[in-house]
């Protein structure tokens, strides 16, 4: 291979780190990735783990993007800050031609281990670590902070602002702080007086972040939680949805606690699996409380029994389901959308379920505080559908806001002084014509107002009931409910192309931010796309009608079988050849340039080929 | 529709209690078990006990798993809210709902198939995080609605209606029970009402997990020769520990009271129990001596019935998840929510 000149970029390059999991590199990575932001640059980082606790692969890449693209960029890795012995071949091998190889270079490698179209960058990061520190956690974890400084030598960066970070990390803690700190000096001075720095690779100050937050879905949606006002979580640890449940469980110890007796204004419970986690759920909104659950696919199949009884008898659920690759067990720690057909009709029997696709952690905060009063508004399920994109990730995203005005909508609640009143009471009558009956807490009154909750046929006074009619009667009103449904949840959002165009796209969830910088990079091939990002299910009738307004959509997401593609054929009787699927589904996050070519190519095919048979 | 309700019809000099409730007050709808079921005994015995303590009936959840005594719910305490979830399930939602209000009873009500079997987990775990309710199994070892298999409760060599031996062990819940720590545990024949009710009126009362197994023969599939759970077996190994009154401590209610003989409990909320022994050796505080003396009866094939196991000193879930008094489920967005101003600081944190 030819020497390749070296990559020179500002602000626009991704950056790799090779670990091993459980050697302390996460918290020295995400401080690599915050101290970019610092400078006023976007990132865009991922964490990429196999499923295991220690000593096996880890990887946690950084997208430096003054543009702003927080998507993943694939295509290679500009710089590689190579850690791990075990993945040394395939990390170098994934360098684009031209890009920088960094390493601990205390001992000498065969030549043979390097390419030479990429530039080589060794620190003996071992032996400074060893020639200053005795103790070997010690050598472990500063040996990540020394890599951090002379990263920051090679990129340029501003080392004051890094050492803000560290600062603002061990508040309180001066010798963990001014330790942190020597550690990032010694990596950095050795840097600058051995290397030429900084390389074609640097991070300059801009003001491109703005007054923007840099959070992970799953705490995002956590946060919505507790402003949505949920006092009970019942949850069994799966990945990727355990730290939802956990940051709950911390912002309430911050935030939940009455200040005079201690006790806590929220119960969460670590249930024995993911059925008795619905089971809780169900139980205390039943009783009145906002409850949720947080789970991934293999947690919803368990929990389908629950769902159908909580669509038929009507009463109000929250599940979290952060998505991972399935089926069965999958890909625990790879992203996917893979759930929509499963959630959205789970359970035996005629069912459908309110879903809610956030595509970033600030709708994730606003669409799960949401999901409370919709389940509590509709009294049925709710689905958060996040994934671990989004979930596990942390993502630059508008600040979050709440409305101090905003009270809980806590639906059609029957009180004592309703009854007391001479309101009929039936607990499955359609009193609106919305399909949504009034119900009673346990508890409420002496004499009247009471019923019995099933999972059986009942009528409309909830007394058990075989007949074909009420029985017909009854899932007809369930069917009612949910097309109310279609203008409660979140609409979808629009944007044309800047010329008119007979094509349009429809994606959502994770997907968005590759689909924005996708759309740009296709209209630099010439291809003009309407866009719709769909925010819910059931679909607004908006979703049809963009539809009917272009000669064919494509439908992009991540899973095999199109599932949002069967869920838009199925609920609006749209001809499925109107409808191309784009779909990535390895477990890696979808990219902007993976949607470029797919929808690029399909564009080119159309040209020269009748449209019914280039999109069949 | 197989529903039917009962006339509302009262007799003017029928008996009421403290809050002015009648019998009738506490019944629901007419059952549709086989006549002659021992689960109706016990609906019996809990409209009796809720009687006696006089509750204020919608103050109760029902909340039953799927079976044959998961119907019984609609056949006792008719303005309470009841719930009729899925099979063995019945523990977590039961949980879930006393964790939104703790203000009101828990009646678990479940049968062999549905706690001992499919919600043997659900059963255990509820056991074990101390939710505070009445548990009771309306235990036949039988699965009625499905005309006769075993349950996991029927003995080993016992025989069903069609002459099948039952080959595999059984399960002892009241044995588990005792394990995972259950602060009132005790076991009963539905035919013994005069023992069934105070069981039950003390399982209310307590605070914490109460757990009652009641051997409730099934009319229909498991009343036969061959069967350890038929009213003749049960009738000639019953080996009852002691007889129970409970004392709300302002109004006794005292069945056959013998001084000589009485143990009285003093219970977490106050209320007494009053333990009659017949046993002048069993100590009912005693967890450990409660396991040994299940299983040495067992070993004998004796049903030990009574109250085996309290612990008056007992707390409950909300109490380990140390819980504000107030109910959740009543708690709005202004005690909940912490507003933009702590959403600002969070936000500011996050840069």
């Amino acid at each position: 291979m030819s020497q390749q000149a070296p990559l020179s970029s500002v602000n626009d390059f991704v950056v790799r780190f090779a670990n091993v999991n459980g050697s302390g590199s996460a918290s020295a990575n995400e401080l690599f990735a915050r101290a970019v932001l610092r400078h006023g640059v976007p990132v865009s980082p991922r964490n990429i783990f196999p499923s295991n606790i220690q000593g096996l692969p880890t990887w946690y890449e950084v997208r430096v993007t003054e543009a702003g693209h927080l998507g993943a960029r694939g295509g290679g890795t500009d710089l590689m800050v190579a850690m791990n012995p075990q993945t040394w071949d395939k990390d170098v091998a994934g360098i684009v031609a031209g890009g920088y190889l960094f390493y601990d270079s205390t001992k000498p490698m065969p030549s043979t281990k390097f390419r030479d179209d990429i530039t080589v960058i060794g620190v003996p990061l071992t032996a400074i670590t060893n020639s200053t520190y005795n103790d070997p956690r010690q050598r472990q974890l500063f040996k990540n902070i020394i890599y951090l400084g002379a990263l920051s030598a090679l990129l340029d960066m501003d080392p004051k602002l890094i050492e803000q970070l560290i600062g603002e990390q061990y508040k309180g803690k001066e010798k963990l702080l001014s330790s942190n700190v020597h550690a990032l000096h010694l990596g950095r001075d050795w840097a600058l007086q051995n290397l030429k720095c900084p390389i074609g690779l640097r991070i300059k100050k801009a003001d491109k972040v703005g007054d923007r937050v840099f959070i992970e879905g799953n705490n995002a949606a956590a946060l919505g939680a507790v402003y949505g006002g949920a006092t009970v979580c019942a949850w069994y640890p799966i990945t990727p949805s355990s730290s939802l449940a956990e940051a709950f469980s911390n912002h309430c110890k911050k935030l939940r606690h009455d200040p005079e007796t201690g006790q806590a204004k929220y119960a969460i419970v670590q249930a024995e699996d993911e059925l008795a986690s619905i089971g809780m759920v169900v139980g205390a909104s039943w009783n009145g409380a906002r409850a949720f659950t947080t789970t991934s696919g293999p947690g919803v199949s368990l929990m389908t029994e629950f769902i159908g009884l909580s669509y038929f008898a009507e009463i109000p659920a929250v599940i979290m389901n952060v998505q991972r690759a399935g089926p069965s067990t999958g890909m625990p720690t790879r992203t996917q959308q893979c759930d929509l057909i499963a959630c959205g009709y789970a359970s035996h029997g005629d069912t459908k379920h309110v879903m809610l696709f956030p595509e970033d952690p600030a709708e994730a905060f606003e669409f799960a505080a949401a999901a409370f009063d919709l389940a509590e508004r509709l009294q049925t399920t709710i689905f958060l559908m996040l994934d671990l994109d989004i979930g596990m990730n942390q993502r630059l995203c508008r600040p979050l806001k709440w409305d101090d005005a905003k009270q809980y909508d806590r639906g059609k609640v029957m009180t004592a002084e309703m009854l007391d009143e001479g309101r009929e009471f039936g607990r499955y009558l359609d009193v609106d014509g919305d399909g949504i009956p009034f119900r009673t807490y346990p508890g409420t009154h002496p004499t009247e107002g009471s019923y019995f909750t099933r999972g059986t046929s009942r009528d409309r006074y909830a007394r058990y009931s075989e007949e074909g009619a009420v029985y017909a009667d009854n899932v007809q009103r369930l069917l009612r409910k949910f097309q109310t449904a279609q203008d409660m949840v979140p609409r979808p959002l629009q944007a044309n192309a800047s010329k008119p165009t007979k094509y349009g796209v429809i994606y959502f969830g994770s997907t968005a931010p590759a689909m924005d910088e996708a759309i740009g990079l296709l209209e630099s091939r010439g291809c003009q796309l309407d866009r719709l990002r769909i925010r819910a299910f059931p679909f607004h009738s908006s979703v049809a009608s963009f539809i009917a307004e272009h000669d064919f959509v494509y439908v992009v997401e991540q899973n095999r079988d199109a599932q949002l593609r069967q869920l838009i054929v199925n609920e609006n009787g749209i001809d499925p050849v109107r409808l191309v699927p784009v779909l990535h589904y390895d477990g890696t996050p979808i990219t902007a340039r993976f949607i470029a070519d797919a929808i690029g190519d399909h564009q080119d095919q159309i040209k020269v080929t009748p449209l019914r048979k280039a999109v069949s | 529709m197989t529903y039917i309700a009962k006339p509302k019809f009262q007799h003017p000099g029928i008996k009421k209690n403290a809050l002015g409730y009648s019998h009738r007050d506490y019944e629901g709808k007419i059952s549709t078990l086989c006549a002659g079921c021992g689960h109706d005994s016990i609906t019996a015995s809990i409209i009796e006990a809720c009687f006696e303590l006089s509750i204020e009936p919608h103050r109760v959840a029902k909340i039953s798993g799927i079976g044959c005594s998961s119907k019984t719910p609609d056949y006792f305490l008719g303005n309470s809210h009841g719930f009729n979830t899925v099979h063995g399930r019945m523990p977590s939602v039961l949980t879930g709902a006393n964790l939104a209000n703790r203000e009101l009873i828990y009646l678990g009500v479940s049968g062999d198939g549905d706690s001992a079997s499919i919600g043997f987990g659900q059963f255990a775990h509820a056991i074990r995080r101390g939710v505070n309710m009445a548990y009771i199994v309306e235990n036949n070892g039988v699965y009625g609605l499905t005309k006769g298999q075993f349950s996991a409760t029927a003995d080993r060599g016992s025989k069903s209606k069609k002459g099948v031996t039952n080959t595999d062990n059984p399960i002892d819940l009241v044995g588990i029970a005792l394990q995972l720590g259950a602060t009132y545990v005790a076991r009963s024949f539905s035919g013994d009402k005069k023992q069934l009710v105070p069981i039950i009126a003390g399982a209310i009362q307590h605070k914490g997990a109460a757990f009652i197994d009641v051997i409730s023969p099934c009319i229909a599939f498991n009343n036969h020769a061959g069967s350890t759970k038929s009213f003749d077996y049960v009738r000639e190994h019953n080996d009852a520990v002691n007889r129970l009154d409970v004392l709300t401590g302002r109004d006794p209610i005292e069945i056959d009271q013998d001084p000589g003989t009485v143990q009285i409990v003093e219970q977490h909320d106050g209320s007494r129990l009053a333990l009659r022994k017949i046993d002048a050796d069993y100590d009912p505080h005693d967890r450990l001596g409660a396991m040994t003396f299940l299983q040495k009866h067992s070993a004998q094939g004796q049903i030990v019935t009574g109250l085996l196991y309290v612990d008056a000193e007992a707390d409950d879930l909300h109490s380990h998840l140390n819980t504000v008094e107030r109910p959740l489920n009543r708690l709005e967005a202004a005690d909940l929510c912490p507003g933009q101003s702590v959403l600002d600081k969070i936000n500011a944190s996050l840069r």
